[in-house]
C-alpha cells in the first residue's frame, strides 16, 4: 500500500514536472527573463519623456544551462509533492467507497487539482513577473496555503457529498476571495502591464497542462498497481 | 478475528495515506515555501512559473 502510494505519486510527479518544465521553457521562461530586464533596470518602461512605449526584446532562454537545470529539478520535486498529495486523496476516496480511480477519472482529478492549487490562489495573487513588488511574504504564503486547502475541501464537498449539503463546497471555494488576499495600497509595477498579464496567463496555461498530465499519470500508475 | 484484521488493514491504509500526504507537503515546502536564500535562488524560476508566493 505505502510503496504503491509513494511510487505512483513520485513517478507521476516526475513525469508531469518534466513535461511542465518543457512547456515552461517554451512559453513561460522567455517572458520571465524579459521581465527581469525591467526588474534589473536594463530596460525601463516609461523611461524617456513619459512615453509608454518599450520595445519587445526576444531574450529566448539566454543559454543559462545550470539555472534551467535547477528549474527542471525543482519542477519535478514540486510536482512530486503534488503527486503524492493527489494520490493520497485518490486512495482516501477509494477507501471511503466514493470513487473508482481510472486514468479517465484521473484527468478530472488533475483539473480539480489545477483549480484548487493554481487557479484559485491566482485569482487573489496573480502569478508574479520577477520585479513585482508584493505585500509581505508571510501573510501571502498563509493566504495562499489557506486558499489551496479551502478550495480543495470545497471541490471535495461538491464532488463527494451526496446531499444538498454539498453546496457548502461553494462557501469553501468563495471564502478566501471574500476575505481577500494581502495586497499593498500602492502600485509598484516596473514592467509593462501587457508583459505581466502574458506571464500570468502563460504560467496558468502551463500549469493546467502539467496538472492534467499529473492527474492522468497518477491515476494510471495507481490503478495499475491495484 | 476477521473483524480485527479488517480494522487493522484499514488503520494501515489511513496511516499510509497520511504518510504519503506528509511527504508530499515536505517536498512542497522545499520546492515552494522555504525561504532559505540558497533554496530560494535555485527554485526561483520554477516558483515564479508555478505562482508560488516567492519573495
Amino acid at each position: 500500500m505505502i510503496a504503491r502510494l509513494l511510487t505512483s505519486g513520485v513517478l507521476a510527479g516526475a513525469m508531469a514536472g518534466l513535461l511542465a518544465a518543457l512547456l515552461q521553457f517554451y512559453f513561460v521562461i522567455p517572458v520571465l527573463l524579459e521581465g527581469e530586464l525591467f526588474e534589473t533596470g536594463a530596460m525601463v518602461h516609461f523611461a524617456d519623456n513619459g512615453s509608454p512605449q518599450s520595445d519587445r526584446t526576444d531574450v529566448g532562454l539566454s543559454g543559462e544551462f545550470g539555472r534551467h537545470a535547477l528549474t527542471v529539478g525543482f519542477n519535478m520535486l514540486g510536482y512530486a509533492g503534488f503527486g503524492l498529495l493527489l494520490v493520497a486523496l485518490m486512495a482516501l476516496a477509494e477507501q471511503r467507497g466514493l470513487a473508482d480511480i481510472s486514468p479517465r477519472q484521473g484527468l478530472i482529478w488533475g483539473l480539480a487539482g489545477f483549480i484548487a492549487v493554481q487557479l484559485a490562489p491566482a485569482i487573489g495573487l496573480p502569478p508574479e513577473l520577477p520585479g513585482t513588488v508584493g505585500a509581505e511574504i508571510g501573510p501571502r504564503q498563509s493566504w495562499w496555503m489557506a486558499t489551496i486547502i479551502s478550495s480543495a475541501i470545497g471541490l471535495w464537498c461538491l464532488a463527494f457529498v451526496k446531499s444538498p449539503l454539498a453546496l457548502i463546497g461553494v462557501a469553501f471555494l468563495l471564502a478566501p476571495h471574500v476575505i481577500g488576499a494581502p495586497h499593498l495600497d500602492a502600485y509598484w509595477g516596473v514592467a509593462p502591464p501587457e508583459l505581466a498579464a502574458e506571464f500570468a496567463t502563460l504560467s496558468l496555461g502551463a500549469a493546467a497542462a502539467g496538472w492534467t498530465i499529473l492527474g492522468f499519470a497518477a491515476a494510471w500508475l495507481w490503478s495499475r498497481g491495484g | 478475528m476477521t473483524t480485527k484484521t479488517i480494522t487493522r488493514a484499514q488503520d494501515n491504509t489511513l496511516l499510509s495515506i497520511g504518510f504519503a500526504a506528509m511527504l508530499g507537503f515536505a517536498l512542497l515546502f522545499v520546492a515552494g515555501y522555504a525561504q532559505a536564500a540558497i533554496l530560494h535562488d535555485a527554485a526561483h524560476d520554477q516558483r515564479h512559473a508555478m505562482a508560488f508566493p516567492c519573495h
